[in-house]
């Protein structure tokens, strides 16, 4: 096929790979990359013979679909009709973000402050809609999984973030949140032995209490300093952990693959992600592209086949003919643009190995198709 | 009065879809459809991508509305990239005329901690925002013909629009509840209206139709489903053999080598398929009871040409 310009990224030698124990999927929304994270997990499960779970955060149930469950939750549930002859398996789950969350706040603190804890309306309103809770989610049951060692692999499809980065960013802004001087004055009062705290942020901040007063009002205030105080105690923990997934994606036993489909904003988040994942150290194995197409007729030029069909056509003939060849100029037209496109991020990491997938005509939506689509990374 | 204003009747027109749709092009492009006859509007996004600025070829765009396209006829569309950051400040200005607190505010970190510990009030600041600028008016007179807000894709609208479920939770009553209540009474109006993009691919559609439930539910009016990058149907049902393909590529004066000729009706079989599946999901799509717009592939990609080919489009629907 037409090809690209980076070397092959080997798919394969990193799924039979024993030290490479976490695969991070990585790229914008659209571009496949739940199908790429499953079809990943079964060819390390079938052919390599590992004992594989895939983790995926997507609230649209897209995994589901694509290994034909109806429903995931959140504990792993085996992937029924694959071969297992090679004695590996394949595991599926989908994170449940508030349940998980739940267990992290009844982990580290006493029964009755989760319970206080569980019934302020700002955890009930941060678990489940908090701008990167899935992301923190993610990484804490990532960190769970691989705490557990019961995995000889674990695939994370990211979650469908606003943007990829957030995945990454997720435990730094949790850090800055914690280490914020907002929370520290909200947290004064608690600490200074129940003190209102509109007293002392009054005392301290009379124009800033000013304002809060007004927009928030004084029960938002109350819900919000009963919050903080309550989760407080076990804040350390949480940023303790978040730490060290983050300090687990750094090591050589994580690979990251970014995923993109041959399309202008893809590739350019893809390439963002490559800066960062760079920048940060994190071990960038390689780029999947989606969806590429392909001509075997490559030889026949897309004007070539223009002028030919427009020539039949004036006179007349073979309709079917001038039909088939308007449609493969169309595909050659389109395979040019995608390399094109593609270019944009081989030019720019020469160094980052790379493996095209060709577009399927229909969508995959089964394991059988997740085979093929295997079959074509590898 | 233009024609488009019966066939695109809101005020407010939101556009949703699935990531990799188009959603940011197709919102563009009715920015631009609904400027047409002298008539100004706004394109708004309000994720931090600087879409707009992307699309359009033009520097970042700051938190103010500026004029990206004249349009023939003495119309205009301006664009806003809305921070909520700035959209806070802008808000406690208007109201509380806290200039030097709302610094403050910024100062002790209490923006950044507001919007991250509550989402709600981040999509609340977004939406009001977008709600300022749709029923703006000087002497009397609307500043905007319409407004069109290249809005979060579909996984997360429902959320982002019900702004009131997540606000309620946390501010039982002050100017919060007040806010988030004049927005969610402005996107359950007939000022409004939510367009979803999609493509004739099974997921998108698939989230394309979750979404139109979700909003249903929500009482938030669904406008029309835009289909993104269709391309007219060659040989639909039809049957070609190999023999036919010979035939025609040696009148052509093409080569007829085995390889050519098996490669090509390949080729057309794969487009057969493609269609059929394209055809099925028109059909699920017909079904979910929303009037459905098509939007031709862009053969060259989306550049000013092509926004204003997508617009003529949108005009003619």
């Amino acid at each position: 096929m037409a090809e690209l310009t980076a070397e092959r990224l080997d798919v394969d030698g990193l799924l039979a790979d024993p030290a490479i124990r976490i695969v991070v999927c990585c790229g914008a929304g659209g571009v496949g990359k739940t199908t790429t994270a499953a079809a990943l997990g079964l060819r390390a499960a079938e052919v390599h013979g590992r004992r594989t779970v895939v983790l995926t955060i997507d609230p649209a149930r897209r995994l589901a679909q694509s290994m034909g469950l109806s429903e995931l939750d959140n504990t792993p549930r085996q992937v029924k009709g694959i071969d297992t002859e090679s004695g590996g398996e394949l595991h599926a789950m989908m994170l449940d973000m508030k349940r998980t969350f739940d267990e992290v706040v009844q982990q580290h603190t006493t029964p009755q402050r989760a319970a206080e804890i569980f019934g302020n309306p700002f955890y009930q309103a941060m678990s489940s809609t908090f701008a990167g809770t899935q992301e923190y989610m993610a990484m804490e049951k990532l960190g769970q999984l691989r705490a557990g060692d019961e995995w000889d692999l674990i695939v994370v499809d990211t979650p469908p973030s606003r943007s990829a980065l957030d995945f990454l960013d997720a435990p730094a802004r949790l850090s800055r949140f914690l280490d914020g001087r907002m929370l520290r004055l909200l947290l004064a009062p608690a600490r200074s032995g129940g003190r209102s705290m509109f007293s002392l942020v009054t005392a301290s901040f009379g124009l800033f209490s000013r304002a809060v007063q007004k927009i928030l009002g004084a029960q938002l205030l109350t819900d919000l300093s009963g919050f903080v105080a309550a989760l407080d105690s076990m804040f350390g923990g949480f940023r303790q952990r978040a730490d060290e997934t983050y300090r687990i994606l750094q090591d050589p036993q994580t690979a990251f693959l970014l995923v993109a489909a041959p399309e202008r904003d893809a590739v350019r988040e893809a390439a963002y992600f490559a800066e960062r994942l760079v920048a940060e150290r994190m071990p960038l194995a390689g780029l999947v592209l989606n969806r590429l197409h392909h001509s075997a007729v490559g030889a026949l030029s897309a004007e070539q086949s223009e002028s030919a069909a427009d020539d039949l056509a004036a006179a007349g003939d073979q309709p079917l003919t001038v039909a088939a060849l308007r449609i493969h100029a169309g595909l050659i037209r389109q395979t040019e643009r995608e390399l094109g496109v593609a270019a944009t991020f081989t030019d720019a990491f020469p160094s980052v190995p790379a493996v095209a997938v060709a577009a399927q005509p229909a969508d995959v939506h089964d394991v059988d198709g997740l085979r093929t689509i295997g079959a074509l990374l590898a | 009065m233009g024609e488009h204003v019966n066939r695109w009747p809101a005020r407010l027109h939101v556009v949703t879809g699935k990531g990799g749709t188009g959603k940011t092009s197709v919102a563009a492009a009715l920015a631009l459809a609904l400027a047409a006859g002298g008539k100004r509007t706004l394109l708004v996004e309000v994720e931090g991508r600087q879409g707009i600025a992307q699309l359009f070829e033009t520097e970042p765009l700051p938190y103010k509305e500026l004029r990206i396209v004249k349009v023939a006829g003495g119309g205009e569309v301006r664009a806003l990239a809305v921070d909520p950051e700035e959209a806070l400040l802008e808000y406690l200005d208007m109201f509380y005329h806290l200039g030097a607190a709302g610094r403050a505010l910024r100062k002790v970190g209490a923006i950044d901690f507001a919007t991250t510990i509550a989402p709600g009030l981040r999509d609340v600041l977004l939406t009001g925002k977008v709600k300022e600028a749709t029923t703006r008016s000087h002497d009397g007179k609307r500043i905007y013909d319409a407004v069109v807000l290249d809005a979060p894709p579909t996984g997360r609208i429902g959320r982002f629009l019900n702004v009131t479920a997540e606000t309620a939770r946390l501010a039982k009553m002050g100017p919060i509840k007040t806010q988030s209540e004049g927005v969610a009474s402005l996107l359950r109006s007939p000022i409004t209206s939510v367009h979803v993009v999609t493509l004739l691919e099974e997921m998108p559609v698939q989230e394309t139709l979750d979404a139109i439930v979700e909003l249903t539910a929500l009482h938030i009016p669904v406008g029309r489903i835009i289909v993104n990058a269709t391309r007219p149907a060659l040989l639909a049902g039809q049957k070609v053999t190999k023999a036919e393909l010979k035939r025609g590529l040696a009148q052509a004066g093409l080569p007829t080598d085995g390889a050519t000729v098996s490669g090509l009706a390949a080729e057309v079989k794969a487009y057969q398929t493609r269609l059929e599946l394209e055809e099925s999901l028109r059909a699920e799509l017909a079904e979910a009871g929303h009037p459905v717009v098509e939007l031709p592939l862009l053969s060259q990609g989306v550049d000013q040409a092509g926004l204003d080919e997508l617009a003529a489009a949108l005009m003619r629907a």
